[in-house]
C-alpha cells in the first residue's frame, strides 16, 4: 500500500488554517505566503477531516491504494484578477 | 341556409371579475395575493376559478411582498402569473417590481387605485398611483403601465397585459380605479380564439449555448421554465449576458440599455390609445380610466353645442404615448387633462407640450368622480 | 477521500471566478460543500434542483453551484421558493438564507412557510450577524454580544431558530454546524427528503464581522468553540449543567403533506366530483 497523497491548491487556499489546526497528524502548516502547505504528508491517515472542512475546496487527499491523480479545477483563476473576498457589499 | 350563430355567453360582471375572465383567457394559471379593498374580488374570484383551470394554482400569501415573490417564482417556473392589490399593498410590492424588471420576469400586477395617500379612502376611486406605477421601484428600469375604462376593457386590457408581459419579458401593471373595478356591466364572455394570446419564447438551442440575458435582435432573450434543462442564474444584481453579477461599466450599460430598448423599439405595439373625434379637434381631452367615460360624454355634448372637441383615451400610460399626444397638442388650442389626483399624467402631457398649446388640468381628490359636466365646463 | 473535493468540483460552475468570494475561514463555503454532497447523495439530477437564495454573504452561494439558481431580494427567498414549488412541485426547492435574511427581514415569510408547510427546504446559515453589510446585529445575535449597531452589547434577546420554527409548525427542524460537517450532510439530506417545510440551521462562523468583535482570536478559534459547545441533542438532554452548550441534531420530525400536495389532492377531488356529476 502506497502512502496517501495530500494536495493543496494554492490558488484556492486562503490560509484560514482550519486544516492545519484540526489535522490529527499535523500534515499542514500555513506558510508565510498565507497558503497552507503539506509538510508531513507521510503521516496522513486519511481520516477524512480536511476535505469537507476546507471552506474553499482547496485540499485533496488521495488515498494510497489508488493511483488517482489530483483533478485540478478546470479554470484556475488568475490571482491578479481576483482579490479574494473583496466585493461590493450590497 | 346558414347555421345559426352560436349565441355567446353573457354575464353581468364587475370590472374586477372581468379582469379574472381576461386573465384566464390569456392563459393565467397562477395567482398569489393578499386581500385589499377595492381589489379583493379579483383574488376571491381567482380562488374559485383556478382550482378548475388545468394546472391552476392559487395561494394567499402573508403580505403583498410575499405575493409578488410567489408570482415571480411561479413565472420563473414557466407560469403566466398575476397578483392584484390596491394602495398600501402596491407600495409594499415596489421592491419586487424592480426585481422582476431587473430579472426580466413576466408578470401582471393589477392595481385598483383607491383614493388618497396611506390608508386614504379605501372604498373611493383615485388615480394617485400613476407616477408610482412608473417610478415606484428604485433605479432606472423599464415598465409597462396599462389602464382600462370600463368592464369590457378590463377583459381586453388584462389579456393585453399578459401578452405584453410575455412578449417583452417585463412586469406589466394594469391600473384600474375603484369605479371601473366595482361597476357591473353586461359583457360577452371571452371565448377561445377571441384574443390573440402570446406566450414567452423558450430557447431552442442546446442548454450549453443558452445565455439568459443575451443581446438578441428583439432585445428580448428567450426564457425557459426553471427545471427544463437550462440551468442558469437569476439575480437582481446587475448581471452579464450569462446572468452572473457584474460591475464592469460596459456590461452594466449594455444590460440597462437593452432593457430599455426592448420596450422602446416596440412603441407602436405597446402604446394603445383610442381617438374619439380628434381629427379636427380644437379642444382635446386626454383621459384614462373612469374619467375617460365622463370625458366621452362631455366631448359628445360639446360637439352638440358646436365646439370641435375630441378625446384621446390612453390605454397605455407608460411608456407614455407621446407619438399620439404630441400631434394633437400641435393642432389644438386647448388640451384638458382631467384626473383623480393632484396632477400626475398631466405632468407627462406638459412635458410633451413644448409650447404648442394651453394645457389645463382638472383635479379631483375628494373621493368623488369627475363628472361630464365638470369637464364640459372647461371645454365648451 | 479525494472524491469529496472532486465531487464538489463537479457541481461548481466553472465559468465563475474562484476562490469563493468569502473571507478566509468563513463557514459558508463548508455549508456549500454540505449542500452539494447531500443533493448528490440523494441522487437528484441537477436540472431538478432549485437554489433560491436571499441577499447576504450566504446568498452568494447560489451563483457558484450548477443548479437552477435564483438570487432574490433580502429576506424574500422563501416567497419566491413558494411560488416555484406551487408552480412545479416536481422540483426540489432549497432556500439558502442568512440569519438576518431568514429571521429578521424575512421572519414573517419564514413562520408562514412553516405554518403552511410548503415543500421547501430552508437552509439558514446562522453566523449571528449581518456579515455582508459589515457586522450589525441580527435577530440571532446573542444577548450581550457586540456588533457595530450594539457596540455596548446586545440588549435584546435572540431568537431560538429551532423553537420558533417548531412552534410555527414545520415538518422538520434541525440544527448542525460546519464543524460537525458529516452530521450536517445527513441533516440536510434528511430535510430535503422529508415532505413539507423543513428547516436546517447551520451554525457557521463569521470571524470577520462577529468573531473579531466578540473575543475570538481567529476563525479557527470559532471552529474550536463549535466543537466544544455543540453536542447531539440526545446527549444534551441528559446534561445536568447545560450552560454554554448547544444541542445539534433533528428536533422535529412531523408527518405532513406539503401544501403543493394538498393542493393537488384538492384539485383531484374536485375533478372527481365534477366527473361523477356528469
Ligand atoms: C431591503 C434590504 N434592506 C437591507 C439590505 C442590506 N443588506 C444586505 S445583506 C444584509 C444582511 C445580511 O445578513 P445575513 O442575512 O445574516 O447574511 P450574512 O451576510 O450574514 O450571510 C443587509 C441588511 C438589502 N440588501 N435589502
Ligand atoms: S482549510 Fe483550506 S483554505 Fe484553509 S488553510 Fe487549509 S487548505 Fe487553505
Ligand atoms: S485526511 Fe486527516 S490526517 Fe490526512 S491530512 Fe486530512 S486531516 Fe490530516
Ligand atoms: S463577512 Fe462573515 S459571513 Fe461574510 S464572507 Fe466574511 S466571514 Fe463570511
Ligand atoms: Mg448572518
Amino acid at each position: 500500500m502506497g502512502r496517501n497523497r495530500v494536495v493543496v491548491y494554492p490558488d484556492w487556499c486562503k490560509g484560514c488554517g482550519i486544516c492545519a489546526a484540526f489535522c490529527p497528524k499535523k500534515v499542514f502548516a500555513v506558510g508565510q505566503d498565507g497558503k497552507a502547505r503539506v509538510v508531513n504528508e507521510e503521516a496522513c491517515v486519511n481520516c477524512g477531516f480536511c476535505e469537507p472542512h476546507c471552506p474553499d475546496f482547496a485540499v485533496l487527499v488521495i488515498p494510497g491504494e489508488t493511483d488517482q491523480t489530483p483533478c485540478p479545477p478546470e479554470t484556475a483563476p488568475d490571482p491578479a484578477e481576483q482579490p479574494a473576498a473583496k466585493e461590493v457589499k450590497p | 341556409m346558414t347555421a345559426p350563430r352560436k349565441k355567446r355567453r353573457e354575464a353581468f360582471l364587475l370590472g374586477n371579475e372581468a379582469v379574472v375572465e381576461g386573465a384566464l383567457a390569456a392563459g393565467c394559471t397562477f395567482y398569489a395575493g393578499y386581500p385589499i379593498t377595492p381589489s379583493t374580488e379579483i383574488m376571491e374570484c381567482m380562488a374559485k376559478r383556478l382550482p378548475h383551470v388545468p394546472d391552476g394554482a392559487f395561494i394567499q400569501m402573508e403580505d403583498e411582498i410575499a405575493s409578488m415573490g410567489a408570482v415571480i417564482g411561479a413565472s420563473l417556473a414557466g407560469r403566466k402569473a398575476m397578483t392584484a392589490t390596491s394602495g398600501p399593498g402596491f407600495s409594499l410590492m415596489q421592491e419586487q417590481i424592480g426585481y422582476a424588471a431587473m430579472t426580466e420576469t413576466p408578470l401582471v400586477l393589477v392595481n385598483v387605485m383607491r383614493g388618497g395617500a396611506s390608508t386614504g379612502l379605501p372604498t373611493s376611486p383615485g388615480q394617485g398611483d400613476v407616477q408610482q406605477a412608473r417610478w415606484g421601484a428604485h433605479g432606472d428600469h423599464p415598465i409597462i403601465v396599462l389602464s382600462a375604462a370600463d368592464v369590457p376593457e378590463c377583459v381586453e386590457m388584462t389579456v393585453t397585459a399578459f401578452n405584453f408581459a410575455e412578449k417583452y419579458r417585463s412586469p406589466v401593471i394594469l391600473l384600474l380605479d375603484e369605479i371601473t373595478a366595482h361597476t357591473r356591466e353586461k359583457i360577452e364572455l371571452p371565448e377561445p380564439g377571441d384574443f390573440e394570446v402570446f406566450s414567452r419564447l423558450t430557447p431552442t438551442m442546446p442548454p450549453e449555448w443558452y445565455k439568459p440575458y443575451e443581446e438578441t435582435m428583439r432585445g428580448v432573450p428567450p426564457m425557459p421554465p426553471i427545471g427544463s434543462g437550462y440551468r442558469f442564474h437569476v439575480t437582481g444584481l446587475t448581471h452579464d449576458p450569462l446572468g452572473f453579477p457584474t460591475s464592469r461599466p460596459e456590461e452594466v450599460r449594455a444590460l440597462t440599455e437593452r432593457q430599455f430598448r426592448k420596450i422602446d423599439r416596440f412603441f407602436e405595439d405597446i402604446q394603445i390609445v383610442e381617438h374619439v373625434e380628434t381629427a379636427d379637434a380644437e379642444v382635446v381631452v386626454i383621459a384614462y380610466g373612469c374619467v375617460a367615460r365622463s370625458a366621452r360624454l362631455a366631448v359628445k355634448q360639446a360637439r352638440e353645442a358646436g365646439v370641435r372637441a375630441g378625446l384621446l383615451v390612453l390605454k397605455t400610460l407608460y411608456p407614455f404615448p407621446r407619438r399620439h399626444v404630441e400631434p394633437l397638442l400641435r393642432n389644438c388650442r386647448l388640451a384638458v387633462v382631467p384626473e383623480l389626483n393632484m396632477g400626475q399624467l398631466s405632468r407627462e402631457v406638459k412635458r410633451v407640450n413644448e409650447g404648442y398649446t394651453t394645457v389645463r388640468t382638472i383635479n379631483r381628490i375628494d373621493g368623488q368622480i369627475i363628472t361630464p359636466s365638470q369637464i364640459l365646463k372647461e371645454i365648451a | 477521500m479525494a472524491e469529496i473535493t472532486q465531487l464538489i468540483h463537479q457541481y461548481l460552475r466553472h465559468n465563475k471566478k474562484f476562490p469563493l468570494v468569502f473571507c478566509p475561514g468563513c463557514g459558508h463555503g463548508i455549508v456549500l460543500g454540505s449542500l452539494v454532497r447531500s443533493v448528490h447523495a440523494l441522487g437528484l439530477p441537477k436540472d431538478d434542483v432549485v437554489i433560491v437564495a436571499g441577499i447576504g454573504c450566504s446568498g452568494r452561494i447560489a451563483a457558484y453551484v450548477d443548479f437552477n439558481t435564483v438570487h432574490t431580494t433580502h429576506g424574500r427567498a422563501l416567497t419566491v421558493a413558494t411560488g416555484i414549488k406551487m408552480a412545479n412541485p416536481k422540483l426540489t426547492v432549497i432556500a439558502v438564507m442568512g440569519d438576518g435574511d431568514a429571521f429578521s427581514i424575512g421572519g414573517n415569510h419564514l413562520i408562514h412557510a412553516a405554518r403552511r408547510n410548503i415543500g421547501v427546504t430552508a437552509l439558514v446559515l446562522n453566523n449571528f450577524i449581518y456579515g455582508m453589510t459589515g457586522g450589525q446585529c441580527s435577530s440571532t445575535t446573542p444577548e450581550g454580544a457586540y456588533s457595530h449597531t450594539c457596540p455596548q452589547g446586545q440588549l435584546e434577546s435572540a431568537f431560538d431558530i429551532v423553537e420558533l420554527t417548531r412552534a410555527a409548525g414545520a415538518a422538520g427542524v434541525s440544527r448542525g454546524t460546519v464543524y460537525h460537517v458529516k452530521e450536517l450532510d445527513a441533516l440536510l439530506a434528511e430535510a430535503i427528503s422529508r415532505p413539507g417545510f423543513n428547516l436546517v440551521e447551520a451554525l457557521t462562523p463569521c470571524f470577520t464581522q462577529y468573531g473579531r468583535g466578540n473575543g475570538f482570536k481567529s476563525a479557527v478559534e470559532m471552529f474550536k468553540w463549535l466543537k466544544a459547545s455543540c453536542l447531539p441533542v440526545e446527549r444534551y438532554e441528559k446534561l445536568e449543567d447545560r450552560t454554554g452548550k448547544l444541542p445539534i441534531g433533528t428536533f422535529v420530525r412531523r408527518d405532513v403533506a406539503g401544501l403543493e400536495t394538498r393542493w393537488a389532492n384538492m384539485r383531484q377531488a374536485l375533478a372527481a366530483k365534477k366527473g361523477g356529476a356528469a
